[in-house]
């Protein structure tokens, strides 16, 4: 069983993690969260986010025993990214590895929807007009969390 | 305890970090913002709408009325906007 968490500023390298879950598995199911370019109807110029050092790892490192509990997986990668992020940059990567698509597929789908709601990290919208908003929760992730209950 | 805030109720509040024995009284979460907002200042302006802050208790999601215990650390926040 392979199992990263990675709470980091830096970038991280989709081909290299996505190659490192593939050994010994059937097919490697990934989510990528990038920063877009708008806020609404504003253009964007940077999200800032912001986490609870220790409470993350600690969620990520839960969410990710869950779904090996729930799927059949060979591995479960979650890089989560902190700090100043400009539209078009990677935010989060999830991947889990399985040796049949449908464990990876769903655990995936899984890890991103707790992610959203169950792991303490918060974003703020700098705006191209320079005014800075914190973004609101949506209850659209938190029915889509309940759903796997 | 150790009481640490994070996003806009840090900005409200000015710090993301404070040491402060509550009175013996205060056994909840929320009786504890009741206890901070009587403060006054940016504090009551920061736990103005109860129903826009979230909690941990010894970094683990608590509702408001869980009690704390003998809970070293507590933490305020908006609900998480990840991912």
């Amino acid at each position: 069983m392979i199992r990263k968490i990675a709470v980091q500023p830096e970038d991280f390298d989709t081909g290299a993690e996505l190659a490192a879950l593939s050994a010994n598995a059937g097919g490697v199911a990934s989510f990528i969260g990038v920063v877009r370019g708008d806020a609404g109807d504003r253009a964007l110029a940077a999200l800032r986010l912001e986490h609870y050092p220790g409470m993350t790892e600690k969620a990520l490192r839960q969410m990710a025993a869950t779904a090996e509990t729930r799927w059949k997986l060979s591995g479960c990668t979650i890089i989560h990214r902190i700090g100043r992020l400009t539209p078009g940059q990677n935010i989060v990567l999830v991947a889990t590895a399985s040796r049949h698509r449908a464990d990876a597929l769903a655990a995936t789908a899984y890890l991103i929807d707790q992610l959203k709601t169950k792991a303490p990290f918060w974003k703020a919208e700098e705006c191209a007009d320079g005014t800075v908003h914190w973004v609101d929760a949506r209850e659209s992730d938190e029915a889509a969390a309940k759903a796997w209950l | 305890m150790r009481i640490l805030y994070f996003a806009w109720l840090r900005e409200k509040i000015g710090h993301g970090e404070e040491i402060f024995t509550p009175p013996a009284s205060v056994t909840t979460p929320r009786q504890l913002i009741a206890c901070l907002r009587q403060r006054g200042g940016f504090y009551a302006a920061a736990f103005t709408n109860e129903a826009l802050i979230r909690c941990a208790i010894g970094q683990e999601f608590q509702p408001l009325d869980t009690p704390l215990g003998t809970a070293e650390e507590i933490a305020f926040f908006p609900p998480v906007t990840g991912g």
